[in-house]
């Protein structure tokens, strides 16, 4: 395999990883908002799906994408990849 | 100003006008305290603000084509992160979102969702090897990606029609507060609010753009964030509203079981004002199914993804890494207006509906509501009414109605803060509504110079030629836009969402798979484009205005789905059915999808 169709598959499966979680957070939890609203469980006082709307995902959200660009970076910097002053 | 020096420049000019924004505030409510009149203010708020983003404009006047269509590539992560966040959030999520949390509760909260989620998508799937391609628009992208004048046609059609259905919501909005503090009729205000937007983008199209974008969303954010903190401590809800507003929110709830839900008679319904609503909703109860709510959030990621005016501020950055931390950045812009619109709604309710609290109405006596200084001038605004439907006396829940524009425009005033607030809140929208129409008509006129122009009719025209076209569609376009939204057809809210519905059907699966299916072909990105957007537009159009009873729950909001299907099943068939693309053109999309080296198009 070369060493862009290693960095394709890395990236690949980074993309999946990303979407999962993102799957999660915007569609998963929501197939049970009615039950989780009556949950126990109450992020700084408020109900667990009224948090999640209001909060909870958006910041997931946040944190995800900064967690994946990171991981991306690194994904370049392996292969080489990275871009140098003066590539545009 | 030499270019280089300003973008080094950039958060000590940005610091000094964010500090000259807060000095003004001060001078007005100084002002306010002597005794300036309540016109006068608003009046100042809007003007004042507006002529600062027209100089701005016009400073970043250009006469080149990488500045017009890309602000030059060089817009830093940060600045590219709020420009963005001021594009993305229009009229609609500063006026109306808390106005929608207020009466829809949870059923509304998935647009909340949908408009952070799609970010992700953004950042995983395009952003990134959009900006590596070097387009200038996205058509640019899909018509040398696929290859051929049709493929770059059908993506301007989608992108003109999705985003136009956008701006004329958005021009509508800026007519109306224009409208609102300057105290002059709509159909002049529209015009108003669309020479305003202009000013801001015909000198310098992107750079101007961008830079006006920066400033406007410093505007919105400061005058979204500092009533809702304001009015939390006020009502000693606490000082941080977003960690301490669970006791206002039990607190509802036990008031909403208190007074109940009670339905008013059509008849009595008859002689309330168009557009008003009383709350029959619960205020943090799940009240949509999971499919209502994960079908709406669903439709809005993917229209968020495939929105040319977002995706094409990620062309300005100086490389792929940053065009990739620009989104983080973006959605965590977004976020700090996102999640305090439940917490003003939830405060605005609190104010109404709690007979404890000196602001609140609910079982006072009709009378004594009706003298209310601010209920009278909302109520000649035609956004608040009450009527005494079961003639006790008392104001019932059921007998307050409000518009949902107004929980962000008058809740200032009903929890007791002064006037002043009022003017950066109307200061606040106008920015909000500008930069996004200027997002938009740029995206607009750009795919129609650019692509339809420049690449399909007149390749050999110079570059002066072109920016002087470029700059006649703008305003054509802008024109064209402010005078359908004089015509007031739909309310804010509904034409932002089906343009979500329009771009995801349209453009969705031809840039995603553009990147990552290298099989993907000219006839099958046609076929995506055309079929997606023709069933997607069938189906509204038979819901809508054919009575259609529509299928699997899906409603005239998130027509998108069926739309988005066809799409890609038609990408699909189509592309396996023809030819696979040359060799070349699978080079280019393997060099897309590494980061380093040359844009693809500036190779070219």
């Amino acid at each position: 395999m070369s060493k862009q169709e290693q960095h394709w598959e890395k990236t690949r499966g980074l993309l999946f990883i990303t979407l999962a979680i993102w799957f999660v957070f915007s569609i998963g939890i929501f197939l049970f908002g009615a039950e989780m609203q009556e949950s126990s469980i109450k992020p700084f006082g408020y109900p667990l799906t009224y948090w999640f709307t209001c909060q909870g995902s958006l910041a997931i959200f946040v944190i995800l994408i900064f967690w994946f660009a990171g991981r991306q970076e690194k994904i370049d910097d392996e292969f080489g990849f990275t871009e140098r002053e003066g590539d545009q | 100003m030499i270019k280089g020096k300003f973008i080094d420049n950039l958060p000590k000019i940005y610091g000094i006008y964010t500090g000259g924004f807060l000095v003004f505030i001060i001078l007005m409510s100084i002002a306010e305290q002597a005794g300036m009149s309540k016109e006068l203010i608003g009046i100042f708020f809007v003007s004042f603000t507006v002529l600062i983003y027209a100089l701005i404009g016009w400073l970043s006047r250009t006469l080149q084509s990488d500045a017009y269509y890309v602000a030059g590539r060089q817009v830093p992560t940060v600045f590219n992160g709020m420009a963005t966040a001021a594009d993305w959030m229009s009229g609609a999520s500063f006026v109306a979102m808390a106005g929608g949390i207020y009466f829809k509760g949870y059923g509304y909260m998935a647009l909340l969702v949908g408009w952070t989620g799609g970010y992700v998508l953004v950042a995983a799937l395009l952003a990134p090897y959009l900006r590596k391609f070097g387009c200038y628009t996205v058509p640019d992208f899909i018509g040398t990606r696929y290859g051929g004048n049709l493929a770059r046609f059908c993506a301007v059609l989608v992108l003109t029609l999705a985003s136009f259905t956008y701006v004329t919501a958005q021009i509508n909005a800026t007519g109306r507060i224009a409208s609102v503090a300057l105290d002059i009729p709509f159909n002049i205000a529209v015009y108003v609010g669309l020479a305003s937007i202009l000013m801001c983008s015909m000198l310098g199209g992107m750079r101007a753009v961008t830079w006006t974008q920066v400033a406007q969303y410093i505007v919105l954010i400061i005058a979204y964030l500092l009533p809702v903190f304001w009015i939390s401590s006020n009502i000693g809800a606490g000082f941080f509203p977003h960690f301490m507003l669970a006791d206002e929110v039990a607190r509802i709830a036990e008031l909403e079981g208190q007074f109940g839900f009670v339905k008013n008679s059509a008849a009595d319904m008859a002689t309330v004002p168009k557009g008003l609503a009383q709350i029959t909703k619960a205020h943090s109860e799940v009240n949509a199914t999971p499919w209502a709510f994960i079908s709406l959030a669903i439709c809005m990621m993917a229209g968020t993804a495939s929105l040319p005016h977002v995706m094409m501020r990620y062309f300005t950055t100086p490389s792929v890494r940053t065009a990739r931390r620009s989104v983080g950045w973006s959605l965590f812009f977004i976020f700090l207006l996102y999640s305090s619109a439940p917490m003003l709604a939830t405060l605005s309710k609190i104010s109404l509906m709690d007979p404890n609290l000196a602001t609140g109405i609910i079982g006072k006596s009709i009378a004594e509501v009706q003298a209310l200084d601010w209920y009278q001038n909302w109520n000649q605004a035609k956004l608040m009414f009450v009527s005494d439907f079961n003639g006790n006396g008392t104001l019932e829940l059921n007998e307050f109605f409000m518009k949902g524009d107004a929980v962000v425009l008058a809740t200032p005033e009903i929890a007791g803060l002064p006037y002043v607030i009022s003017g950066l809140v109307a200061a606040g929208g106008m920015a909000a509504a500008m930069s996004t129409a200027d997002g938009l008509v740029l995206a607009i006129s750009n795919a129609l110079s650019h692509d339809i122009y420049y690449k399909i009719i007149n390749p050999k025209a110079e570059t002066a030629k072109r920016l002087i076209v470029a700059r006649i569609l703008l305003v054509l376009i802008g024109f064209a836009g402010a005078t359908i939204a004089a015509l007031e057809i739909n309310d804010i809210l509904g034409s932002v969402i089906w343009a979500f519905d329009f771009a995801m059907s349209g453009l969705f699966f031809p840039l995603v798979l553009g990147v990552w299916w290298k099989r993907a072909n000219a006839a099958g990105a046609v076929a995506g484009m055309l079929l997606g957007l023709g069933s997607g537009t069938a189906y509204l159009v038979w819901v809508k205005w054919y009575a259609g009873e529509g299928f699997l729950g899906i409603t005239t909001n998130t027509f998108g789905l069926v739309g988005a299907s066809v799409s890609l099943v038609a990408m699909i068939v189509v592309s396996l059915i023809t030819e696979a693309p040359d060799s070349a053109t699978q080079k280019m999309v393997d060099d897309v999808r590494v980061p380093s080296g040359k844009t693809i198009l500036g190779k070219q």
